[in-house]
């Protein structure tokens, strides 16, 4: 299920819908971003009782997930969890069987990935989709280039350079290829090229999976400057560690159902694996206590960055406190 | 391994760019660039315009007739049909298909030309019209097979070459062969008329006035945005460069008979193709979709429409190839776009740089990698040797280009440019 297999299609919202927003705003600095961290008031993107099944698979049961603007939820669970299909349900690729999607004031129907970009849902697949014989400036504006006749390269340069700025990427030149970026500078221009969109909810799949520690950090430091800017952020991961680094909230699925919701800063990575597995005794559990035992010394932490905080005594018994109601 | 692609260069950081004080240390920098992108394998119109060069010079040595004036107008006129049906396989090439059709398509362009010209006795612009819907037609019908049956281009259009040689002997008849009146106006183009002197190089002083004026607004609208742009010297240099090279071919031309209509025809063929690549998003997304069909798709680029448009580019310049070649030599045969028609100008299309493997390539290649094929052609039809030892040369040459290509290719994907 996490294999993350590429949606068919996502055609960009409609280029009428794009182009206002292109000429229309102007160039933000860093001091016109929104306040950071208004992740208070009504959540942004609800969803209540989503059910999916494919056949006699039932993907999907019964799932609630709430997105506030400038909040990072992160979505975790082991394979065949359901992520995947949720992200699909919400980017338009997959119809939900029952259930409500409530996004900024009403009740939405996403029927196709182009009604999610309308509606300002953006989704960047694990594989990123990325033309490496462009360069990034093309890339950015792919499908939406500005005054299609007689290319206005000069203000497509202009807007490229202000938004990777905003992000504060780390990318040589604008004008180099694709091919000749690193995976996370490759995530950085996938994820800028969403924001030419405008959107309002980032859905992430599986950002940092195929990164080094650098590119990682990199990417983490994209993504709290997304939720700078009063995006709501659904992260997708399977890395304990980069979910409690970023995320305000984790949001467990388990065989496609909601196993628990965790306040992200106070749930330790053992509560997190004991929702994701559905016990409290489970392989990873077994496997720490294996590593503290032989205690000669090593620092748990460098044996598996998915238990990086198996701090003792304290019980996996607390998971599920804050569980969703 | 210090290419400037992996330095993190204060570029993107707000505030005007730091750019080198000097312009020594601007050349150095650019020097620098340009050496890392050559040996990152982003080899351009380099090895072609080499390659030229080493074959004008072998040629001239073999036999001294090769660069006289005749000659070279001779040969500029004789590049024109195949560099046009070259233009076309640039365009299926960019965007990762093929049309091994080509010849085919005009050779059948020429026959049904001249049966409704000549046969028929329909007026000349109706005929063309006639030729070039029905080659528009069948690149829409390639197209169609392609994007709703989903079988490969490579065997669509094998299938086209054979079907469409069929057609062509069909329309032909018995007959076999239909020559094209000499006083009409096809022919005239294609073999007598040349530029008048004054009017030649007024055209390169325009050529050179309009490529420096658009060099420089867009400098002077980059410099505006603070962005890098080409400075004043480049343009200048730029724009002289190409003031004193085509100055100098059309006086040589012009000891000779002159620059004949139909090659400025062709020049202009590949600025208007250059122009649509380059500078709108209709060319952009033939990239795309030539270097990420996927990527493309979800960038809401309608990859069925760009395909569909390559193809018809393709078979109509094939049509208009066909037509010139026929003019030239006015008449319509059986053989019309037989022989190495095809090969040729899907060779001059991967020789002048155009990449077999989709998403690279410009429509210089075109014009470039058909002056390295006629050249060749030429030089050892003027050595007395025979099409055996032609087709040996153009095929050893051919694969020369494509293992170019392919080493390249290598080289930018070790070197991190795709």
């Amino acid at each position: 299920m996490t294999a993350a297999t590429p949606s068919p299609c996502l055609p960009n919202a409609s280029l009428p819908d794009c182009l206002p927003v292109l000429f229309g705003r102007s160039v933000m600095t860093v001091e016109s971003l929104p306040s950071p961290r208004a992740s208070s008031g009504s959540p942004l993107l609800s969803l209540r009782g989503i059910s999916k099944s494919f056949g006699a698979v039932a993907a999907l049961t019964d799932v609630d997930l709430d997105v506030s603007a400038g909040q990072v939820v992160a979505l975790v669970g082991d394979n065949g969890a359901g992520k995947s299909t949720l992200v699909k349900v919400l980017s338009g690729v997959h119809q939900p069987d029952a259930g409500t999607v409530g996004f900024d004031t009403g009740a939405v129907s996403v029927t196709s990935p182009a009604v999610a970009q309308r509606l300002g849902i953006a989704t960047v697949f694990q594989d990123l989709a990325l033309c490496e014989n462009l360069n990034v400036v093309e890339n950015l504006f792919l499908g939406r280039e500005l005054r299609g006749l007689r290319l206005d390269e000069v203000a497509m340069e202009v807007r490229s350079r202000a938004l990777l700025g905003e992000l504060s990427a780390k990318i040589p030149s604008v004008r180099v290829p694709v091919a000749a970026l690193s995976g996370g500078q490759r995530q950085t221009v996938a994820i800028a090229r969403t924001l030419l969109g405008d959107p309002k909810v980032i859905i992430l799949d599986e950002p940092t999976a195929a990164l080094g520690v650098a590119q990682t950090a990199e990417v983490l430091n994209l993504i709290e400057r997304l939720r700078e800017r009063g995006l709501g952020v659904i992260m997708v991961s399977h890395n304990m560690a980069d979910v409690r680094a970023v995320a305000d909230t984790v949001a467990v699925l388990r065989l496609g159902r909601n196993n628990g919701l965790f306040d992200a800063a106070e749930a330790t990575a053992s509560d997190l694996v004991a929702a994701i597995t559905g016990a409290t005794d489970n392989v990873v559990s077994r496997r720490a206590g294996r590593d503290r035992t032989m205690g000669d010394g090593a620092d748990p932490a460098v044996g598996d960055r998915a238990v990086g905080d198996p701090a003792p005594g304290n019980g996996p018994a607390a998971a599920h406190k804050g569980e969703a109601s | 391994m210090t290419q400037p692609a992996t330095v993190t260069s204060p570029e993107l950081s707000p505030g005007p760019p730091q750019k080198p004080t000097t312009w020594s240390d601007r050349a150095r920098d650019r020097r620098r660039a340009v050496a890392a992108r050559l040996r990152g394998g982003d080899l351009g119109l380099l090895p072609v315009l080499a390659g030229l060069v080493v074959i004008w010079v072998v040629m001239q040595i073999l036999n001294p007739i090769f660069m006289s004036s005749a000659n070279l107008t001779n040969l500029a006129l004789e590049s024109v049909p195949v560099g046009i049906i070259a233009l076309g396989v640039v365009c299926v090439l960019l965007v990762g298909q093929i049309d091994l059709s080509v010849g085919s398509i005009s050779g059948l362009s020429a026959a049904v030309l001249a049966v409704l010209f000549v046969d028929r006795g329909l007026p000349a612009w109706l005929a063309v019209t006639a030729s070039l819907v029905l080659a528009s037609l069948i690149g829409w019908f390639y197209a169609q097979v392609h994007n709703r049956i989903g079988v490969p281009s490579f065997v669509i259009t094998l299938g086209g070459l054979l079907g469409f040689l069929g057609v062509q002997l069909w329309i032909l008849g018995p007959k076999g062969s239909i020559n094209l009146p000499y006083d009409s106006g096809l022919v005239a183009f294609a073999q007598l008329q040349f530029l008048p002197p004054w009017l030649a190089y007024t055209l390169v002083v325009v050529g050179a006035a309009v490529l420096y004026g658009t060099g420089a607004a867009r400098a002077a609208e980059r410099r505006r945005a603070g962005l890098a742009a080409a400075s004043r010297r480049l343009l200048v240099g730029r724009s002289l460069a190409l003031l004193a090279g085509l100055g100098a071919a059309v006086w040589y031309l012009n000891r000779d008979r002159g620059v004949g209509w139909m090659f400025v025809f062709f020049l202009a063929l590949v600025l208007v193709l250059h122009y649509v690549l380059s500078r709108t998003s209709f060319g952009k997304s033939m990239y795309a979709v030539g270097g990420n069909m996927e990527a493309a798709r979800r960038a809401g680029v309608n990859v069925k429409a760009v395909l569909t448009m390559a193809f018809v580019l393709c078979t109509t310049l094939a049509c208009v190839g066909g037509i010139l070649s026929a003019s030239r030599l006015a008449a319509a045969n059986q053989s019309s776009g037989g022989g190495d028609v095809n090969l040729n100008a899907i060779a001059a299309a991967v020789i002048g740089g155009t990449s077999l493997f989709g998403g690279r390539g410009s429509a210089f290649a075109a014009l470039l990698g058909v002056l390295v094929i006629q050249s060749i052609s030429s030089g050892l039809t003027l050595l007395n040797l025979d099409s055996a030892y032609r087709f040996m040369v153009t095929g050893g040459v051919l694969l020369l280009a494509v293992s170019l290509d392919a080493v390249a290719r290598r080289s930018r994907v070790s070197h991190g440019r795709a």
